[in-house]
């Protein structure tokens, strides 16, 4: 029994052209047995910036309150909004520190950052439980259907999508490859961001 | 002292009889002149025989990479998660199982027949090993019209089911994995019996086996009676895979539904189970055309649930 697994549930992230996407399932079990199909797994950490945290249920609560007290911390002493890079470097950082007993998730991110020439530049980025960074310039997944998400990702995704197909592409991916995963599913949401707006929809999927 | 010698002299009835049974065995005629036999050569010979492995303990080996409880990374895998349920009423029986196969976290399969129809009066259900229960239970088969043909009548549930169970008790140990249910008509009228690898039989009116076994007993115990009507029943069945397909993880997908009458089983359907979830079985006896998930179930009753 992998601690892993023991809630189940995934995330995954995806670029676009000017916009970035991210989606999770709603599922959260003990081992089989399936106990809620509401349960979220991306928070907001500005209006341009989402964190996916799939994993250990109790941890996602607890690592959910960590990150906005510490980008609670950011903004207030820094005087501006963290940017999605930094903040990535946070969630790292924070996983470290307890490298020798660590928080069960993988946190998955997906952002977009304006320059000060007002170009817009897409973010994603994942890391492994003690926080070894992997900034993706396509998609990055997480959780117990990763291995799937992997396999539908790579054939859907291409480069350069509008906002509109890039929520089909992320929309098939995650309902497709959680379908093939005892431990996802139960529903699905998804937040397509772009520079002045974010999409977010919650999709039926299959109910077993 | 006599027998004794006998049993080494070239000569007498007891080395005929070894001769014999040499003969039969490294026959002229090989397996593959025959052409292929499935396996089920061995049943001219009468009990099915299998190469075991050479060791002095074959059944310690086997359970060794055939048990993944005590190791998931063994090699031979062993198909755990599934719903099955027979339930004995007054117009029959009705059979429905589901139709996921799972290898560890990954659904490897979404349309697997887990009702396998032994005979036209026959049915039985497979959980645990698929290999096993296809096998046996496809042999199981055989001899119940061999034994059509020695008696010139039906083989009664009890007596196949028999059959079965002390067939799979010489492989006790072994790690076949099997827990099945034998249903069918016979003189006695309908019967289920359950049959498992451990060498367990028993008869009875309702049974559900596998992982999610547990949720569909919830729904199948609240609802059986005996005098229930077909439509009744069938819909019964279909409600309780449906309950076991949405909260196991290791079930699901679709659920096979058969009912055994007198004149042998009929197919009844195949529903969908996220289908019957948001909206129901569809237009089948017994439905009552809505969803059977919860919150499609009270929509608009409270105010936890207000309409969408």
């Amino acid at each position: 029994m992998s601690i892993m697994e023991y809630n189940g549930g995934s995330v995954i992230a995806m670029v676009g052209k000017e916009c970035v996407a991210i989606a999770c399932d709603l599922r959260l079990g003990n081992q089989a047995l399936g106990i809620s199909s509401k349960f979220e797994k991306i928070f907001p950490v500005t209006d341009k910036l989402y964190v996916g945290l799939p994993g250990l249920a109790t941890d996602v609560t607890t690592l959910k309150e960590l990150f906005r007290y510490r980008v609670n911390m950011y903004t207030i002493k820094e005087e501006r909004e963290i940017e999605p890079d930094t903040f990535a470097h946070l969630v790292s950082s924070t996983l470290y520190e307890r490298r020798f007993g660590p928080y069960f998730i993988e946190p998955v991110m997906a952002g977009i950052s304006t320059t000060p020439g007002g170009k817009v530049k897409p973010f994603i980025a994942a890391t492994d439980l003690i926080g070894c960074l992997n900034f993706a310039k396509d998609f990055v997944v997480a959780g117990t259907a990763s291995s799937k998400l992997f396999g539908v990702a790579e054939g859907l995704w291409e480069p350069d999508l509008e906002p509109e197909d890039l929520f089909e592409t992320i929309s098939q991916t995650m309902l497709n490859a959680v379908d093939r995963d005892a431990y996802s599913g139960w529903g699905t949401m998804v937040y397509v961001i772009t520079k002045d707006k974010v999409i977010q929809r919650t999709l039926k999927g299959r109910m077993d | 002292m006599n027998t004794f010698a006998s049993r080494f002299a070239s000569t007498g009835p007891l080395a005929e009889l070894k001769r014999a049974q040499k003969d039969v065995e490294d026959d002229e005629f090989s397996d593959t002149m025959w052409g292929t036999q499935a396996g089920f050569g061995s049943l001219a010979k009468g009990v099915p025989t299998f190469t075991v492995p050479n060791l002095p303990d074959p059944s310690a080996f086997l359970r060794l990479h055939t048990d993944d409880h005590a190791d998931p990374n063994c090699k031979i895998k062993i198909a755990h998660g599934t719903t099955t349920l027979a339930f004995r009423f007054k117009g029959g029986v009705i059979v429905a199982v589901d139709s996921r196969a799972t290898a560890g976290s990954y659904v490897a399969s979404g349309t697997v027949k887990k009702v396998i129809e032994i005979n036209p009066y026959l049915l039985g259900t497979m959980a645990g090993g698929a290999a096993d229960c296809q096998y046996w239970e496809t042999y199981l088969g055989m001899h119940c019209r061999l034994h059509e043909l020695r008696n010139r009548e039906r083989i009664s549930v009890s007596a196949a089911s028999k059959f079965l169970s002390n067939l799979v008790y010489g492989y006790k140990g072994m790690g076949l994995s099997m827990g099945t249910m034998v249903c069918g008509w016979d003189k006695t009228g309908p019967a289920i019996f359950y049959v498992d690898s451990d060498g367990t039989r028993l008869k009875g009116d309702l049974f559900s086996v596998g992982s999610g076994s547990t949720f569909a007993y919830g729904v199948l115990d609240q609802g059986y009676h005996w005098d229930l009507t077909d439509a009744e029943a069938q819909e019964l069945g279909r409600r309780s895979i449906y309950a076991a397909g949405h909260r196991d993880a290791f079930s699901g997908n679709t659920c096979n539904l058969y009912h055994v009458k007198e004149n042998g089983w009929e197919f009844i359907g195949n529903y969908d189970v996220s289908k019957m979830h948001y909206d129901g079985p569809g237009d089948v006896a017994g439905s009552a055309g809505v969803g059977y998930g919860y919150d499609i179930r009270v929509e608009g009753r409270s105010s936890a649930n207000p309409p969408a």
